[in-house]
């Protein structure tokens, strides 16, 4: 079931620096929201607050109706899929095992059944891969297997950091398309970080700009592009749209 | 048995058995015996008296005929020849590890007693021997026995060209001609106040350059004119073989080194018969037999039991024993002669890998739950693996001389030693590999709900594997390779006739133990490839090891330098 994820006025510094400047944002069940931004803009830290990789200094955090904090963090890390950029899949473990990883540690006995049926799901026939290891993948398909080892077990939300982000144009374009299918096939509610504005209008229902710790502003693409509310916005959609005109002139 | 075993100490001392020490050996923790009630009265203690001896020829020959003296009279006697240096042979004396080894009043008045006499007591070696038998009762409770007979001081040697061309005759020419000249001279020679330091105050002595050198070369050296002068020993053999000058000590610098038995306070307590068979020997052995029986040893390469013998029965102290060995095999052949010994070397080489596993497993046993400790504890982590690091730059003599007041002499601290030395690899190995494993399948281990515990045994400790048995082979080779210094300490092993071998100027010998361990540490370093490949995660491993190989024999090379 998708859930819906909520953070209220949450903080956090590393140090010095102030990655989160009471924030707060809302995703309805089962819709897409993007988080865009500069790196350093606090996209990351406000994601990894769901998953408790980032405890806030302050503010609640929710997932669904119940708050992080409630519980044992492998417990809820366990119902929440998770992508980042470099897909971390366990090199010494083959592809089948990478993609059983959750329902294992959810002691699922069908573990093996529903690594296979996530696989199919990214367009990874099974038998074909579930025994190679991931070194004997390539780039694109890598990411296909951590996107499988992230739904294996349906969670009602997924996490994605920049999970396209170091792909070539082709293998990310039909990436997101593969995504984007799933997401609407499985409902599922999906937090993504990504710095391509054009990803962001892609995959996601809702754009959240952030800046230095801050919401910028909140809309459909359209929205943003109709009537920035800030400079700072206005400045990032005419650079997206400066690099696309290079590109076609 | 006066030695309390706990239970818990009950493997070590079965280990220790295996290797074949006698519990006694290995209980050097013991203290110096202190009188007690149950205390044993004198003559009714049975046990083996320990004979030691320092590590160069004449010393293995005195202790030889030590050993075999008691022997007749009836006595039970365990042989510790070649006792790293001074420090550690009187160290085990004093700690009551062995009971009697041949030394020089010189010695222990300069660099045991360290004092200074007037010079008109240093010119009578009477007196300076009934200074040196007076502070060593009352500060060390150890006795000197009478005098051997014989004088065996420095003798500072060039060769007769040398001699010629710079006019030489006495240590003042040298010390004029100095600059023009390179010494070689022995470790020892070069750190002591009456060595190199004394000559250099009292004569000006500077030499162009100063090379150490291990007793057995330097004569060769100087022969080979690859150094100019050297230190020897006045009943040294080889000074008449190589026909050398021996330059007078015309300011008297050098005191009187009287050869004499230095016994510990224990025996002289527990044992008085045997102190009363050793000073049979006293006042009957002169420089021109030494000078003699040295070069049957050095030159002629005679076996230190024969020599040993035959000058006891000459002397009428012992009579004709038939059993020994007395084969002259100096021209045998080289594998003639390794096969003669192979049950000596075979069980050397047991012994030597017993000490091996035993410190490595040990050490592997402490450094990977380190390693893995101080990956989570970052902070320490640099300054804890430096420390153990600078564990690796202390010489392995200095190191074992360090454990002789600890652990006395033996396997223990030998076992101590080693391990030491093993820690560093494994520790390093260990923390680097894991805190090195792939950060981003550690990551997204994590966010995806493994434990730490699950994270460390599915993901960190395979991924480190590889690196952490790579330090563990690294630390097997070097344990190989010191444990031949265990010797130096009569721990036994592969050491033994390499320390024998240096001290006695015998390749042959040398071969006898340095070829063994070599092949024991590619062994050693085969066998943990094996294990390597077998932990290395699937997606790494390569058909071949050829590179690490390589680099073991490399380390092997290093540390067996003399």
């Amino acid at each position: 079931m998708p859930a819906s994820l909520s953070a209220r006025n949450v903080s956090h510094r590393f140090g010095s620096v102030v990655a989160l400047d009471d924030v707060s944002l809302d995703v309805a069940a089962g819709r897409a929201t993007a988080l865009v931004g500069e790196s350093g803009s606090g996209k990351t830290t406000l994601l990894r607050c769901f998953n408790r990789l980032v405890e806030p200094d302050s503010g609640a955090v929710m997932v669904g109706d119940k708050h992080v904090g409630g519980e044992q963090p492998e417990q809820l890390r366990r119902g929440i899929g998770y992508v980042q950029q470099h897909g971390g899949l366990l090199p010494h473990w083959r592809v089948l095992r990478n993609v059983a990883l959750v329902p294992t540690l959810l002691d699922r006995s069908d573990a093996d059944d529903v690594a296979r049926a996530a696989l199919e799901l990214v367009g990874l026939p099974s038998v074909e891969f579930e025994l190679r290891f991931p070194h004997e993948l390539s780039g694109g398909q890598r990411q296909r297997v951590a996107l499988a080892r992230s739904i294996a077990a349906r969670p009602g939300v997924v996490l994605l950091d920049e999970p396209f982000g170091a792909l070539d144009a082709i293998s990310r374009s039909d990436l997101q398309q593969t995504f984007d299918n799933l997401r609407k096939n499985l409902s599922v509610t999906t937090l993504l970080v990504t710095h391509d504005l054009a990803e962001a209008a892609r995959l996601a229902d809702e754009v959240v700009v952030m800046r230095r710790g801050k919401i910028e502003q909140r809309g459909s693409m359209r929205d943003l592009v109709r009537s920035p509310a800030t400079d700072y916005v206005a400045h990032l959609i005419e650079r997206a749209r400066a690099g696309l005109e290079a590109l076609l002139s | 048995m006066r030695i309390c075993r706990p239970p818990t100490i009950a493997l070590a001392v079965t280990l220790a058995t295996v290797i074949g020490v006698a519990p006694r050996a290995n209980g050097q923790s013991e203290p110096p015996a202190k009188p007690s009630p149950e205390q044993p009265t004198a003559n009714s203690v049975n046990r083996p008296v320990v004979v030691a001896s320092k590590p160069f020829g004449e010393s293995y020959l005195l202790a030889e005929m030590f050993a075999q003296l008691l022997e007749s009279r009836g006595f039970e006697v365990e042989r510790r020849p070649g006792l790293g240096a001074t420090e550690i042979a009187f160290g085990a004396l004093r700690t009551g590890a062995i009971d009697v080894y041949p030394e020089y009043t010189g010695t222990g008045l300069v660099a045991i007693l360290h004092d200074t006499l007037p010079d008109s007591v240093m010119a009578d070696p009477r007196a300076v021997f009934a200074h040196v038998s007076q502070q060593f009762t009352l500060r060390y409770n150890a006795r000197w026995l009478p005098p051997l007979g014989f004088q065996n001081t420095y003798a500072i040697a060039v060769t007769k060209a040398t001699a010629n061309k710079y006019h030489l005759r006495t240590l003042t020419d040298l010390a004029r001609e100095s600059p023009h000249l390179t010494a070689g001279f022995t470790a020892d020679f070069i750190g002591r106040s009456d060595g190199l330091v004394g000559l250099n105050q009292v004569y000006g002595l500077r030499p162009r350059a100063v090379r150490p050198l291990a007793p057995a070369v330097k004569y060769q050296a100087l022969a080979s004119g690859a150094v100019d002068v050297i230190d020897g020993y006045s009943t040294d053999g080889l000074l008449a073989k190589y026909d050398l000058v021996t330059l007078i000590d015309d300011q008297h610098f050098f005191p009187p080194y009287e050869a004499a038995a230095l016994v510990s306070g224990r025996l002289d307590r527990e044992m008085p018969n045997a102190l009363a068979a050793l000073v049979l020997l006293s006042g009957r052995l002169d420089e021109a037999t030494m000078r003699q029986l040295n070069r049957r040893l050095e030159v002629d390469g005679q076996d230190v039991r024969r020599v040993a013998g035959d000058e006891l029965n000459t002397l009428g102290l012992v009579g004709r024993r038939s059993a020994l060995s007395t084969r002259a095999t100096q021209h045998a052949e080289f594998w003639a002669y390794m096969w003669d010994r192979r049950g000596y070397i075979l069980s050397l080489t047991l012994r030597h890998l017993l000490l091996v596993v035993i410190a490595l497993i040990a050490a592997v046993i402490v450094a990977v739950p380190l390693g893995l400790g101080l990956e989570r504890a970052r902070r320490v982590a640099e300054p804890t693996i430096g420390g153990l690091g600078v564990l690796q730059t202390i010489p392995s003599i200095a190191l074992l001389a360090f454990m002789i007041p600890l652990l006395g002499v033996g396997v223990a601290p030998a076992l101590v030693a080693l391990w030491l030395y093993a820690l560093y690899p494994i520790a390093r190995g260990t923390f680097t590999g894991v805190r090195d494993a792939d950060p981003d399948a550690v990551a997204a281990a994590e966010a995806l709900g493994t434990t730490p515990m699950q994270r460390l045994m599915w993901v960190r400790l395979p991924l480190a594997a590889p690196v952490i048995m790579a330090g563990i082979r690294t630390a097997a080779v070097i344990t190989v390779g010191a444990a031949t210094l265990a010797a130096f300490i009569g721990a036994g092993g592969l050491g033994e006739p390499i320390v024998a071998g240096l001290a006695l100027a015998d390749t042959r010998m040398i071969l006898s133990g340095a070829l063994p361990a070599a092949v024991l540490a590619l062994l050693v370093d085969g066998t943990l490839a094996l294990v390597e490949r077998a932990v290395t995660p699937a997606h790494r491993r390569r058909k071949l090891y050829a590179a690490s190989a390589i680099g073991s024999l490399r380390s092997v090379a290093a540390r067996n330098r003399p």
